[in-house]
This record gives C-alpha cells, sequence and structure tokens, in this order.
C-alpha cells in the first residue's frame, strides 16, 4: 500500500528534516515512545483482555480458551493461534473483509513474538497427551489506527496473556469435566516488540501514522525477558545499512526494558 | 520439540548433510528456463527447486489499482502441494501471504519502478520442492528472473539464511536445522550497495550473536551473488555461440 502520496510533499520535508536534527513533528526525541495507557480484564466474557494506547493508537486484544486437538508432531503441548483484525472503523484505509496482507503481517509478527521467546509453557496447556491440549486464541483487535500498530499489539497481547486464567477441569473416564474455579495461564516470558521507521537516513521510534505514511521501511526488533532478540521483521520498499540495524538493536533493547515495566506490574 | 537426531552437528563440527558450519549448499542457477515469460530463472540450493518468472512492465488490471509515478509490483510466492512431507494445501496460506509481501518490499528497492508509472511488473515464484530457506532463494531466482527481463535494477538483491544449531553460527539452512535449530536469520542484500532490502529473525539471539550472524548472512549473500552474475552471463554467452554459429 502506498500511502505517501497522501501527505503533502511540503511536509514529508518538514519531517525528514526535523529527524535530521533529532526532533520530531509531535516534539518527541528520536528514541521517544508516545505515552502507554494499559488496562487488562476489559472484557469479562473473555479469558482474558486488554486495551493498549500508545498515543492515539488502540488495540484491543481478547484471548479466548478452548479444547482442542494438538499438533501431531507436538502431541503434548497446547497450541497458540494468533489473529488480526483491522476492525474498519479504525481508518478510512481498512476495509471490511478477509484479513489482508497486514492483518496477517501484524498477526504474525505478534505471534512470533510470543512463540519463539516461548512466552507460554505451552507443555502445562496438554490435558490428554496427543488427544486433548488448550488452545489459545489471541485476537488483535485494532480499533484506531495512529501507527505502530505492531508494537501496540504486542504489549497488549502480552497484557492480556498475563491478565488469562483457564477454568478448571478434571478428567473422569477419559471425558473432560468442567470444576468451578480458574487457573493462570502460565507466562514465563515477556517479549516486547520495538519498531523503528527509516525516514531519510534516520531511524525514529515508535512511528506514529504521518510518519509511517512517508518512511521508506520500518524494522521491528522483539526482545525478551534476557535482554535478547527472539524476532526480527522489515517491511516497507526502502532498505537499511548493518550499522543502522546494529545500532537500532541495543536502542531496542533499552525501550523493551522500560515498556515491559509497563505491561509487567510486579 | 521434537529432536528426531540427536545432533545436528557432530564432533568433526560438520552437520548432517557433510558441510561445514560456513559453507552454502549446492547451488545451479539457469536463467531464461521459461519461453513465455518476459524473463524467468531456475534454482536448486541444496533439495530445494524453485522456479521464477516475470511478466511486466504490462497494463495492469483493474486500472485503479495503478500508481501515478511508478509500477506496482506484485509478487506471488507459492508453494506447490507436493513440495513438502505432508501434502499442502494449494490455497495460498497466511505464511505464504506473508512471504510475498516481504518478497515483494525486497526486490523493489532493486528495481527502478519509476520508469513505469501506471504498469505492473508480476513475479510470480513457484516452489516445486522445499528443504528450508525457499524465501531466501526465491529472492535470488527472482531478482533474476527480473534482470533476464531486462528491467532495469539498480543491482541484483542476493538472499542467503544465517542461524544457530546445537549452539554454533552456520550458515544456508536447510529444513531440519531451521526448524531444530535456535534461531534462523534470513537476509536479503544488494550487494554492491551494501543494502539491505530484507531481515527477519526467529529464534533466541544475544546482540552479540546477531551481529556476527548477520555478517555469516551478508557473507553467504556475496557469494550467492557471484553465481547469480555466472548464470546471467552463462545464459548470454549460450546466445553469443548460437548467433555466431549461424
Amino acid at each position: 500500500m502506498t500511502s505517501s502520496i497522501t501527505v503533502a510533499r511540503v511536509k514529508q520535508k518538514r519531517i525528514a528534516e526535523l529527524i535530521s536534527h533529532g526532533k520530531r513533528l509531535d516534539e518527541r526525541g528520536l528514541n521517544d515512545f508516545r505515552e502507554v495507557q494499559l488496562e487488562v480484564g476489559v472484557i469479562e466474557r473473555a479469558e482474558g483482555s486488554a486495551r493498549v494506547r500508545l498515543g492515539k493508537t488502540e488495540v484491543m486484544v481478547g484471548i479466548k480458551i478452548e479444547i482442542g486437538e494438538p499438533f501431531s508432531d507436538v502431541p503434548n503441548q497446547g497450541v497458540l493461534t494468533v489473529n488480526a483484525e483491522l476492525v474498519p472503523l479504525a481508518s478510512p484505509k481498512f476495509e471490511p473483509g478477509p484479513p489482508n496482507e497486514n492483518a496477517i503481517e501484524l498477526a504474525r509478527v505478534v505471534d512470533r513474538g510470543i512463540r519463539e521467546s516461548k512466552a507460554i509453557s505451552t507443555e502445562k496447556l496438554c490435558i490428554i497427551p496427543g488427544k486433548k491440549v488448550f488452545i489459545v486464541f489471541v485476537d488483535l483487535w485494532v480499533l484506531n489506527h495512529d501507527g505502530n500498530l505492531i508494537d501496540a499489539s504486542a504489549m497488549a497481547a502480552l497484557a492480556a496473556l498475563l491478565n488469562t486464567k483457564i477454568f478448571n477441569y478434571e478428567i473422569k473416564d477419559d471425558e473432560i469435566k468442567i470444576k468451578p474455579g480458574y487457573t493462570q495461564l502460565p507466562i514465563v516470558d515477556h517479549p516486547i516488540a520495538v519498531t523503528f521507521a527509516k525516514i531519510d537516513d534516520n531511524f525514529v521510534v515508535d512511528p506514529w501514522l504521518v510518519e509511517e505514511q512517508v518512511m521508506d521501511a520500518r524494522f521491528t526488533i522483539t526482545i525478551d525477558k534476557d535482554g535478547k532478540i527472539c524476532a526480527l521483521q522489515k517491511g516497507g520498499y526502502g532498505y537499511f545499512s548493518m550499522e543502522k540495524i546494529l545500532e537500532a538493536a541495543k536502542i531496542a533493547q533499552q525501550k523493551a526494558e522500560e515498556l515491559r515495566k509497563i505491561v509487567v506490574k510486579g | 520439540m521434537r529432536k528426531t537426531h540427536e545432533k545436528l552437528i557432530n564432533e568433526n563440527s560438520t552437520r548432517l548433510d557433510g558441510r561445514k558450519s560456513n559453507q552454502l549448499r549446492p547451488i545451479k542457477i539457469e536463467v531464461g528456463t521459461l519461453s513465455n515469460a518476459d524473463g524467468s530463472a531456475y534454482i536448486e540450493q541444496g533439495k530445494n527447486k524453485i522456479l521464477a518468472a516475470v511478466y511486466g512492465p504490462k497494463e495492469l488490471h483493474p486500472k485503479h489499482r495503478a500508481l501515478p509515478d511508478r509500477a506496482l509490483l506484485i509478487c506471488r510466492y507459492h508453494m506447490a502441494p507436493f513440495s513438502v512431507q505432508e501434502r499442502k494445501s494449494p490455497a495460498p496460506s497466511r505464511r505464504e501471504i506473508e512471504i510475498s509481501k516481504v518478497i515483494r518490499e525486497a526486490l523493489e528497492p532493486s528495481v527502478f519502478v519509476e520508469y513505469y508509472p501506471r504498469t505492473s511488473i508480476d513475479i510470480f515464484i513457484e516452489v516445486l520442492q522445499a528443504d528450508g530457506g525457499t524465501r531466501c532463494s526465491g529472492i535470488t531466482v527472482a531478482s533474476l528472473a527480473l534482470a533476464d527481463a531486462g528491467i532495469p535494477m539498480h543491482d541484483l538483491v542476493s538472499a542467503c539464511a544465517a542461524g544457530k544449531v546445537d549452539g554454533q553460527l552456520v550458515l544456508d539452512l536447510n529444513d531440519i536445522e531451521d526448524k531444530e535449530g535456535e534461531a534462523d536469520l534470513p537476509l536479503a542484500l544488494m550487494p554492491n550497495l551494501n543494502a539491505i532490502t530484507l531481515i527477519q529473525m526467529d529464534g533466541d539471539l544475544s546482540i552479540n550473536e546477531f551481529e556476527q550472524t548477520l555478517n555469516l548472512a551478508k557473507e553467504g549473500c556475496k557469494q550467492i551473488h557471484a553465481l547469480q552474475k555466472d548464470a546471467l552471463k552463462a545464459k548470454y554467452a549460450a546466445v553469443k555461440e548460437v548467433v555466431e554459429e549461424k
């Protein structure tokens, strides 16, 4: 999708010029995130939920837990499914219909962070090996698009997972009976995504919509709780130099630590 | 994680397919293999067998998708149902849709798209057999198909993955190393410009390991770049021979 033509050239120039002087149109520093507001447990019907506001960007995540069959190659592990919906009310650019490539990419990048950091201990989600396991459905619901959906969604997903409770059960004669009470979903890592936009030759953290519209490319680094990189994704039509990528990795490490304090309380 | 093999790298630091850590799989490239396409190429990289074809620049339908200032790149990465162990449904999966997108974004920086406003350049990548690293082989072969179609380009795009297997950093992971290893980092590079046009990663790397893996993948891309150039030249050498015989 080229959206660059919707931003006036003079504004594009202004944004790039400001950034080359270390400033941004919304008065943030190059490595500053917008304010993060987080609420958890906002949907009572869902097993877990969270709503994140990153500046004006707004993403809700609902977690539903169902009992289903495991994959045959990992018979004793629960299943993680991440899906993203760019809800038409969130932007004039979003249209109803099946997920397009942007929604699929968003879901898969968030999925990769959770999966590769092994954030959910999926062995604990096995009920009857080879037959029954818990399936964790993570639905990313974009409610307002003002840029950087990846980081907002990843934060909301983690917050929702940390807030998720699974119903208790017992097995009687090979049948699963639901018991009263809930158990916390076992979360053992806290992946945080940090996205950079490349505008001219500079990187800015957490691009808002106008910056996304004028950027050459974006680069997302997901950092686990040990400060290691667990996922990367490049998007957009531009390219990067090696030096910029390594520089970004170090900034991401630091930013992830700051954001983690907001998402993971206590 | 399932472990079908105790070790992916033995005590002589040799990998399951006999390679050293910094060694590419055997690569065979042919340019101009399909007669209907404006440009085409075929690659075998280990057990990967991939065809790429380019049609265009051509008129774009539906017209409202046309861009007033440049060509629209359309890319379809697709796997044949018989390309993997368990039959894959021929309908495009979410994985294929994402890979089509990142490949398009990896190739677009190399093309002078502004030369062909309001047109489309269609790139089709068909994976006939897959053995890990198909997005990289796909980019390598599609870039050659673009060159074969005579489309002006800044540079060829060369792609190669590096990653971590059994705690060691290795180049050009095959399927089992990708699935059972600790990290996989596909990289696409325009080697003459030192410009990275695709970077992805899944796994677990410290910042230090990340830097080393990135450098390893970059060296792989450079080796592949040399093979790409040879394959392009070989096509024209063959054409020259035919012409001179007449």
